[in-house]
């Protein structure tokens, strides 16, 4: 049967092209740039980096995925997923300080609140990376990630994950009623591992 | 026996886990664990007696996630009291020598409280009621309430324990590796908190093993006065040929306990991974072991959802700038309902370096309970400073108190009878540290004997409530020395007697001494040295007063309270050019083109600056329509030809915003003449704002009144302000696909109820199509359009 594992990661290197790509800046002069370094320098104040992730079996074929836990109807995963007989599910959240920041920022400083916001997706992403780098390393061979809302799987999959990951108790991350998560800079993803 | 008389004199052993042993008989994942009380009442009922059997005193219900927001209230109903009585025929039938008793089991919702979720903190005092009830009706012997991993909830969970039963209360909460909760409380934050709230027995639960959570539950044995309770983990999960197995044994585990025992832990058990074998081995090492005995830490502490602070230590300094009293802008922003003007107050101090916020928000003509609460709510949501929360008026005491995220400081109660019996009630339901005013109905006595009688008046009358010393501290009040010579002296007597002959801690709104006189900085920032050394604990204070923060690293360096003296260090270099309330040092003259670079550069000290010196010669509105409008257009202009960019263009906006505040201090709010209203909200079903918060700091930039109802907002709510306001322009934001359904009732509404009003549209999902579909005036694609709009249209 599946076990859940909790892990946290050191924090990853930050790419700052993407954060200002997430900030909607093509390019950045003096002002942007220093306006970056403050937000960092408070974001990693308040920045976690935990992952909780079950490995658990993989059936993909014509536009249905069996992970035996739940299955779910949706022809780009089933493609994604084709031949693997394993899967990792997994959820990662950067925490809800930051998501306390931003929303001290949404009031105080809207520039601010912008790069946080930015700084919060990049650095989500960056997690996952982190993670998917450490599978790899565990001689796994893996598909790119895919998240439940992306192409044609639902949303309501979320509610899969969460029972599976007991990600309230496991990384204090819930889903509310719209099936977004909070805290909100969180990611949800199957990745299929590919046999030997 | 009660299981608290039973606890006086004995160490409980509490029972192990339930859903591993579940697990282990076939629990599927995803199943809900306490529908077993009704489909599988004889494996429940096995697995409580091998507690019992173990030597378990306290066996808790199968109720974990029994919670109407997981069942149905039929179901529910079912599941507990089937659970209870599965627990009591266990009980029953399994003699152990020893009292035994049933815990009704609750942990947490399962949801995130507002505002980082969509869970409100009534909604959830009411879920976790409702099991209470339940349980009491099936007539359990106690409360546990358990891994919990939010201080607000856990606040909730106890507040529905405490107002549905009289049954004790145990609280155990689960604290990550890093010695916190997920939401950022530490132990010491946690026991002040609960024991405020009148927790029997409060500790720690799941997550980690025994020895990784000793740290925890040292920091709570140093500060809980009640006994404290600890179950881990049987350490860490992992797999074993297809079996989940955990790290510690049951002799290590045994052990640790014991050692936990040792140290003054009374109340024990084990959750994830422990089993009725692991409970007879803890029996076993504890056996003929003597309880260390509860002892009253006698700590005068209050609380936010991070950390605790103590008095008696280094002096506190509690903020006093978040009080409308003789503030004109503080008014205005209060009766605009500005909340971002509040915070910034708040966040301005805690860069200062105040330990605790003080909240007043009374005016004559607002809902203070309203506000008070509303504050009180904001504030916790983004800064993690104590608040000591200030009002006159009982019943809006009593609604932030309810809702505040740790123990507050309450501000204030005095010798009058009418306040004694308004308060304290209050600080005992929810705990609190509370201001005690040496005055009485006869006034302030002039002298310092007056004032203690006072105090040892209020310390009985206090007791009468159940409310200990610890959790008063006296104001003996700082009264002018322009109207009475020896005022000061006076004050500080009183302070003298009461810290050293009450043994109570001490508090004074220092400033007041220096009314009526010149250069008062220089009086008050004596009079705070001289209060310290006569046992002054805290300072009601302005942070932004020179002479006070001087006096303050200068006393903590010289009373060996600054190792190395590096506190001093860092901030002396400020002294000799901090503000002292006198005007800013005169700077050089500005010019029209130096306040229109620092717009368009994004720089807001360098715009605040030019805007007062350009005043003195020009008239605000001249500033505003020649230089930072033109500013803002060039800027603005950028944008929409992408050669500047969102970030850029909210400096700007944060700039010019700055430049407004200092013209509006110099012009009357009623001189001020603003277009407009423009109402913005986000729609129902949505917490999204940061794109409506863009255009509304926009728009204000440009001049427009803007009425932000905020997120989340009902269609009836957006018509009943554009009808009060006679707004022209509504601006609406969704960021969902399942939100804009919301906007266009949204529409639909004003187009019905009020046809003068034109609404534009906006958010990540809104497209020119749908805007058009949803029957909305106009799409903005950006925050620069809905200005562009809006001055099209007003």
């Amino acid at each position: 049967m599946s076990m859940v594992q909790v892990m946290d990661f050191a924090p990853p290197p930050v790419q700052e092209r993407e954060i200002y790509r997430y900030a909607g800046c093509r390019e950045a002069d003096e002002g942007v740039r220093t306006l970056l370094q403050a937000c960092l320098g408070e974001a990693g104040k308040v920045l976690q980096y935990r992952v909780c992730w079950a490995k658990v079996a993989c059936h993909a074929e014509k536009g249905v995925c069996d992970f035996g836990v739940f299955s779910v109807a949706s022809e780009a995963l089933a493609k994604n997923l084709q031949d693997c007989r394993e899967a990792v599910l997994f959820a990662a959240t950067v925490g809800v300080g930051m998501d306390r920041l931003i929303a001290r920022y949404q009031r105080l400083s809207p520039a601010k609140a912008v790069m946080l916001q930015a700084i919060g997706a990049e650095r989500a992403e960056s997690l996952c990376n982190a993670f998917c780098d450490w599978l790899q390393q565990q001689n796994q061979k893996l598909r790119p990630r895919f998240s439940p809302g992306y192409g044609d799987v639902p949303l309501s999959v979320q509610k899969d994950f969460f029972i599976l990951l007991q990600c309230e108790k496991n990384l204090g991350l819930y889903l509310n009623e719209s099936l977004l998560m909070s805290p909100s800079k969180s990611v949800t993803a199957f990745i299929g591992v590919e046999g030997e | 026996m009660n299981v608290l008389e039973y606890l006086k004199d004995h160490v409980l052993l509490m029972d192990g886990g339930m859903g591993t042993l579940l697990q282990a008989k076939g629990l599927q994942p995803g199943e809900l664990p306490e529908r077993w009380n009704l489909s599988h009442p004889d494996v429940i009922e096995d697995i409580h007696r091998a507690y019992y059997a173990a030597g378990s005193h306290v066996v808790s219900t199968n109720t974990f996630g029994a919670n109407c927001l997981k069942f149905d209230d039929a179901e529910l109903e079912q599941i507990i009291s089937a659970g209870v009585q599965l627990a009591k025929n266990a009980r029953d039938k399994e003699e152990n020598g020893s009292p035994r008793f049933v815990a009704l089991d609750m942990g947490p919702t399962g949801k995130m409280l507002k505002p980082f979720g969509d869970l409100g903190f009534e909604e959830a005092v009411s879920v976790f009621a409702k099991t209470v009830r339940l349980g009491v009706q099936a007539g359990v012997d106690l409360i546990l309430i358990e891994t919990m991993n939010d201080s607000l909830e856990t606040k909730a969970a106890v507040l529905a324990a405490r107002e549905n039963s009289r049954l004790p209360v145990f609280v155990s909460n689960a604290y990550g590796a890093d010695g916190k909760l997920m939401t950022g409380a530490d132990p010491a934050a946690m026991a002040a908190m609960l024991e405020g709230l009148g927790a029997d027995v409060l500790g720690c639960n799941c997550s980690l093993g025994p020895r990784q959570l000793r740290a925890v539950v040292e920091e709570l044995l140093e500060n809980a006065s009640v006994p404290v309770m600890v179950q881990p983990n049987a350490g860490l999960p992992r797999v074993e040929s297809g079996k989940t197995v955990f790290d510690v044994t049951m002799d290590e585990f045994a052990g640790e306990m014991a050692a936990l025992v040792d140290k003054g832990v009374r109340v024990i058990g084990g959750c994830c991974g422990t089993t009725p074998a692991y409970i007879a081995r803890v029996k076993d090492a504890v056996n003929g072991k003597k309880p260390v005995p509860v002892t009253d830490k006698n700590k005068t502490v209050v609380s936010s959802y991070s950390h605790a602070v103590e008095f008696g230590k280094a002096p506190v300094l509690i903020g006093e700038r978040i009080n409308p009293t003789g503030k004109k802008r503080f008014q205005q922003a209060l009766r605009e309902g500005d909340m971002a003007y509040i915070l910034n107050e708040g966040v301005q101090q805690q860069e200062k370096g105040v330990h605790v916020l003080d909240v007043n928000v009374g005016l004559p003509d607002i809902d203070e309970k309203n506000m008070l609460k509303n504050a009180v709510q904001e504030l916790q949501a983004v800064l993690d400073l104590p608040l000591q929360i200030d009002s006159a008026d009982a019943g809006a005491m009593e609604a932030a108190l309810r809702c505040y995220n740790g123990k507050a400081m309450i501000n204030s109660v005095s010798g009058k009878e009418e306040s004694m019996k308004a308060v304290f009630p209050l600080a005992k339901k929810y705990g609190g540290v509370v201001v005690a005013l040496t005055l009485d109905e006869n006034g302030i006595p002039a002298t310092a004997e007056g004032r203690v009688r006072i105090a040892e008046k209020i310390l009985k009358t206090a007791e009468e409530y159940g409310i200990e010393k610890k959790n008063i501290v006296f104001d003996t009040l700082a009264m002018t020395i322009s109207a009475d010579h020896a005022a000061g002296v006076a004050t500080l007597r009183a302070l003298k007697e009461i810290r050293e002959k009450l043994g109570c801690h001490t508090s004074l709104g220092v400033s007041n001494v220096s009314f009526g006189l010149p250069c008062r900085d220089a009086l008050n920032g004596v009079f705070f040295a001289l209060a310290l050394e006569n046992g002054l604990s805290a300072a009601i204070m302005n942070p932004h007063s020179g002479e006070m923060m001087k006096t303050y690293h200068t006393y903590l360096a010289l009373k060996g309270m600054d190792e190395n003296c590096f506190g001093y260090i860092r901030v002396a270099e400020s002294f000799g050019t901090v503000q002292t309330g006198a005007p800013a040092a005169k700077q050089e003259e500005a010019t029209g083109s130096d306040l229109q670079r620092a717009v368009m550069k994004g720089m807001k000290d360098q715009a605040a600056a030019a805007t007062r010196s350009l005043l003195e010669k020009t008239p605000g509105l001249e500033v505003v329509n020649h230089e930072i409008i033109p500013a803002l257009d060039k800027v603005g202009q950028g944008f929409e030809e992408k050669k500047m960019f969102l970030p850029q263009l909210l400096m700007s906006a944060e700039a010019a915003k700055a430049a407004f505040e200092v013209i509006k201090e110099s012009l009357d709010t009623e001189q001020t003449a603003e277009k407009g209203p423009v109402v913005l909200a986000t729609v129902k079903g949505d917490i999204h704002d940061i794109g409506k918060n863009i255009v509304k700091l926009l728009l204000e930039n440009y001049g427009y009144r803007v009425l932000d109802l905020g997120k989340d907002v009902l269609p009836e709510a957006i018509l009943e302000t554009v009808l009060k306001e006679k707004a022209p322009l509504v601006g609406l934001s969704a960021l969902m696909t399942t939100t804009v359904p919301a906007m266009e009732e949204t529409i639909r509404l004003l187009k019905e109820k009020a046809p003068f009003c034109k609404t534009l549209v906006g958010g990540a999902v809104l497209t020119q199509e749908y805007a058009d579909k949803i029957g909305a005036h106009h799409y903005c694609k950006d925050a620069m359009e809905g200005v562009r709009y809006a001055e099209s249209v007003l």
